[in-house]
């Protein structure tokens, strides 16, 4: 497999013809052999970022673009030896699964034995030698998603860039996807650059994940960094579900907050925190620092989720084990560790994150 | 560098296009309003020939729009409901049917009108008749109505609101004038348009069938070609495309509003 | 509309709407819309015009091809291979319209490509000029034909001037090849641009990103996706060219392609079975030419010129 190179990104920023500014110029560095997930709502910008670091848009001026030593802000995507996977498959309907493949190895004149070769080889990798013989239109999404990815790998690419590869299929489908892409990507050792607007795939498959709102990159960081110490509503609210607490006043490290109190001394001062439902841990109601009542419970299979009134403006979302039953109206206890508790100016360190997680 | 110079040939090569398209309509236009096109244009411009045309061949004019207006209410009354019929059948049968409706339009126009001829051309009042002529533009019109009302009701899903509206008791005539009608209009507009612009322009069964007191538009320009001097046969045609040229505007811009709109 | 009345009666004596007519109403209401027999009614004014006015009159002109030519004394439609009048100009019209449609194809395909990937200043008034002679009748296309290269057309004047003499090509297969082409390219041009907002981007994307340049895209991206339009068009420009009366009417042409021959045949010499024959020949070819077309394209409907 060809070395790993790193891509680094300076200044870039795009505004469309429009006027529109699709991305504010940003500085992003993805190391090499490094997968980095690009994650946010739509509009966000990570396309057009993807679409900057493959030479398919050219960045403002002032931006610029490096593979390892090399410039590459002046070279269109034909040029950058990059493997991209669209989300759409973008096969080559008048060719089958084998010529698709071969498409990228004839383009650098291979000889037909290597190109045969290497086809075999990755056709492997990715589990479709039976298909290929197949015109495109005869394959499920999964498979069609296979053979872009097979098409993708087998130049060799010094970067691959995935474009929400996995959005237009079904859910079983995506996450038996995801785990393929995953090992693939970590035996290749490419660096990789992978769009996605779904959270679990994200923490799944990057090792580091930067999440993007509005042309700007909010947070960038390993999956636990940004689950467990997001800085910014934003981030705690896009990944996973947070719990916002208002909290009426603090002494001694004891915060006051609807429904009773909470230890915490590391937020003095603060007037709210975050927590996430499987934060939370429900108690014997007599005994527990907060109380509140059970609102709507939703049966999950493996756990469940309560929304419990505290007598705040929002009910608290709690996951609680899925065995224990409780009523409408029901009292409960609930406690959350001081670990637990977040805000975004008032951040752990990352050793009491990384104990926590 | 290499990409502009692409460009600029590429632009070089589609303006040239656009000029052999749009020169001997221009030399037209102008030759009608020139005293003398021999000459030239130093001949001093003019609206005598203009004149000169509207006095020879306005009823040619008169007799088109007259067709054309005949023409858009009976493929109206026949294409509307046939696409409505369309809809509602089973794929197999609405496309061989839509296939027979289009065989005028497939065969040439020269073929129709011999066979037309052939077997009715001996009713000597039909044949003398303008109806002789709405007969052949009918047909070769019909389909232009029936294709886009058929495919607008298709992807509006016509179906379904029907359903909708007879599940809350409205019966076939509601649903016909107060859903079906209303939410195809854009397809019958487009088809409308579309009949009135190639009934106005047709020629190919029209010179088969026309006789010396029913002369078209189309026929009357053949005439003056053949037979006036250059200016009038351009005056002519200058009166032609003022007649067309608003009709495929329109036209252009509503189907742009229709894509937009999809 | 005699459904219609059906249901109207039904609702009229519904007025003393108990709950168990209600239910029978609505029931009815749905089985209309499953019923298609009674739906299909609207059918018969458009059906019963087109077989009094087109099938029943097109079956009599087939027949009448089978008689005796009454010149050769052969059947007309074995005349119309077998008399070498009537095979070159059968031949001829076929080679012009080839010709003509693989030209089209090419330099409107081009230029179509061209305007639906850029985006300049007047780009709007160039497609506007280039396809408003879409609906000019055969008649006005062969006059323009002559405003070119008639005697007095842009060519004479031109050469006129830097010669000394005029040329002129109206009048010839030139002038005819021109006027077929006149007509073919606003064709085209429409066709391609609107297949090519069709193109999927990502697919040239994938190419280039695969390491092919602007030429190999080209090849292997773009027309074979592009190809059932052209071809589509292309088949639709020669149907049309088959079947181009006006033009070569108004050019006054020597050259005598088909349509003009069945004009001859019907009109000079009242030979009408001949006529019939070589008709009823040429609307089968413009016929299959417009399926194979709408099969591949399933789009526009191609009106004659």
């Amino acid at each position: 497999m060809s070395s790993s190179i790193a891509i680094t990104l300076k200044q870039c920023g795009r505004t469309f013809a429009s006027g529109h500014t699709a991305l504010e110029p940003i500085d992003l560095r993805v190391e090499a052999g490094e997968t980095l997930v690009l994650l946010g709502p739509s509009g966000c910008g990570k396309t057009t970022t993807l679409r900057l670091i493959g030479g398919l848009e050219t960045p403002d001026p002032g931006g610029r673009v490096w593979f390892g030593e090399r410039d590459v802000t002046a070279l269109p995507i034909e040029k950058r030896d990059v493997g991209m996977v669209f989300q759409n498959y973008a096969l080559f309907p008048n060719m089958n699964v084998t010529d698709n493949i071969a498409y990228g190895l004839r383009i650098r004149r291979l000889s037909a034995g290597e190109v045969r070769r290497r086809v075999d080889e990755v056709m492997e990798m990715v589990g479709l030698h039976d298909f290929a013989r197949r015109g495109v239109d005869e394959l499920s999404g999964g498979q069609k998603q296979r053979v872009a990815l097979a098409r993708a790998i087998a130049v060799r690419p010094k970067v691959l860039l995935f474009d929400e590869p996995l959005s237009a299929l079904d859910a079983k489908l995506r996450d038996r996807l995801r785990l393929e892409i995953g090992t693939l990507l970590r035996r290749l050792g490419t660096t990789a650059v992978y769009v996605t607007h779904d959270q679990a795939e994200a923490m799944a498959l990057g090792d580091r994940v930067a999440v993007m709102e509005r042309g700007r990159i909010a947070q960038i960081g390993s999956p636990r960094e940004i689950y467990h110490q997001p800085h910014s509503a934003f981030v705690a609210d896009f990944i996973g579900s947070v719990n916002r607490i208002a909290i009426g006043g603090t002494r001694d490290g004891w915060l006051e907050v609807d429904g009773g109190r909470l230890f915490c001394p590391r937020l003095h001062g603060a007037d709210h925190a975050y927590c996430r439902p499987e934060d939370i841990e429900v108690g014997d109601p007599a005994s527990a620092p907060i109380s509140g009542r059970v609102v709507q419970s939703f049966f999950l299979g493996q756990s469940q989720r309560l929304l419990v009134d505290t007598g705040g403006d929002a009910p608290l979302q709690v996951e609680a084990p899925a065995r224990r039953q409780w009523r409408r109206g029901e009292a409960i206890g609930l406690s959350v560790a001081s670990d637990a508790l977040f805000h975004p100016h008032h951040p752990l360190t990352f050793g009491q994150a990384a104990a926590h997680g | 560098m290499k990409r502009r110079g692409l460009f600029y040939c590429q632009l070089g090569f589609t303006v040239l296009v656009c000029l052999f398209m749009i020169v001997p309509v221009v030399m037209s236009v102008l030759a009608g309003l020139t005293e003398n096109y021999f000459i030239g244009l130093s001949s001093g411009l003019t609206l005598r020939w203009v004149e000169e045309v509207w006095r020879l061949y306005s009823d040619t004019i008169r007799l088109s729009i007259q067709l054309a207006l005949a023409c858009l209410v009976l493929t109206l009354l026949l294409g509307v409901p046939a696409a409505y019929a369309l809809m509602k059948s089973s794929r197999r049968w609405a496309n061989a049917i839509e296939e027979a409706l289009l065989l005028p339009v497939a065969v040439p126009g020269l073929a129709t009108a011999l066979a037309l001829l052939l077997a009715y051309g001996h009713h000597r009042d039909f044949r003398d008749s303008w109806l002789f002529i709405l007969v052949g533009h009918v047909l070769f019109t019909l389909p232009f109505m029936v294709r886009p009302v058929l495919s607008v009701m298709r992807a509006s899903d016509m179906q379904r609101l029907e359903e909708a509206a007879a599940s809350l008791g409205a019966g076939f005539r509601q649903r016909f004038l107060g859903i079906v009608i209303p939410n195809c209009v854009s397809g019958i507009l487009a088809g409308a348009l579309m009949v009135v612009t190639l009934s106005v322009g047709e020629f190919n069964i029209t010179w088969m069938l026309h006789t010396p007191l029913n002369k078209t538009l189309p026929v009357g320009l053949a005439d003056s070609y053949a037979s006036m001097r250059l200016e009038i046969g351009s005056a002519y045609t200058l009166l032609f495309l003022l007649m067309i040229v608003p009709l495929l505007i329109t036209l252009q811009w509503l189907g742009s509003l229709v894509t937009r709109r999809h | 509309m005699s459904l219609t009345s059906h249901h109207e009666a039904r609702s009229l004596s519904g007025a003393a709407a108990d709950v168990t007519t209600k239910a029978a109403r609505r029931r009815s209401y749905l089985g209309t819309l499953r019923r298609q027999p009674a739906v299909l009614l609207a059918l018969v004014p458009a059906l019963t015009f087109f077989c009094a006015f087109w099938l029943l009159p097109f079956t009599r002109l087939v027949a009448m091809g089978m008689q005796p030519d009454k010149n050769s004394g052969m059947i007309a439609y074995w005349a119309v291979v077998a008399q070498p009048q009537y095979l070159y100009s059968l031949l001829w019209t076929l080679l012009v319209s080839i010709g003509v449609s693989l030209l089209a194809v090419a330099t409107a395909g081009v230029a179509g490509f061209f305007l639906a990937r850029n985006r300049f200043r007047g780009k709007a008034m160039l497609v506007a000029m280039l396809t408003f002679p879409l609906a000019f009748p055969g008649v006005v296309v062969g006059f323009l034909v002559i405003m070119l290269g008639g005697r007095q057309g842009a060519l004479a004047q031109f050469s006129m001037l830097l010669f000394g003499e005029r040329w002129m090509f109206a009048y010839s297969l030139a002038g005819l090849f021109v006027g077929y082409l006149y007509f073919s390219i606003p064709r085209v041009i429409t066709t391609v641009m609107a297949a090519c907002e069709k193109l999927d981007v990502s697919l040239e994307e994938a190419a280039r990103s695969l390491g092919a340049g602007t030429w190999r895209v080209t090849r292997d991206v773009i027309v074979p996706a592009l190809s059932p339009a052209l071809i589509s068009t292309g088949a639709i420009c020669f149907a049309t060219s088959m079947g181009a009366f006006g033009t070569a009417f108004t050019l006054g042409t020597r050259m005598s392609v088909l349509p003009l021959s069945i004009y001859s045949e019907f009109t000079n010499y009242a030979n009408f079975t001949m006529a019939a024959a070589l008709s009823v020949t040429l609307g089968v070819i413009t016929w299959i030419a417009l399926s194979f077309a709408r099969r591949l394209a399933g789009g526009s409907l191609g009106a004659s010129a």
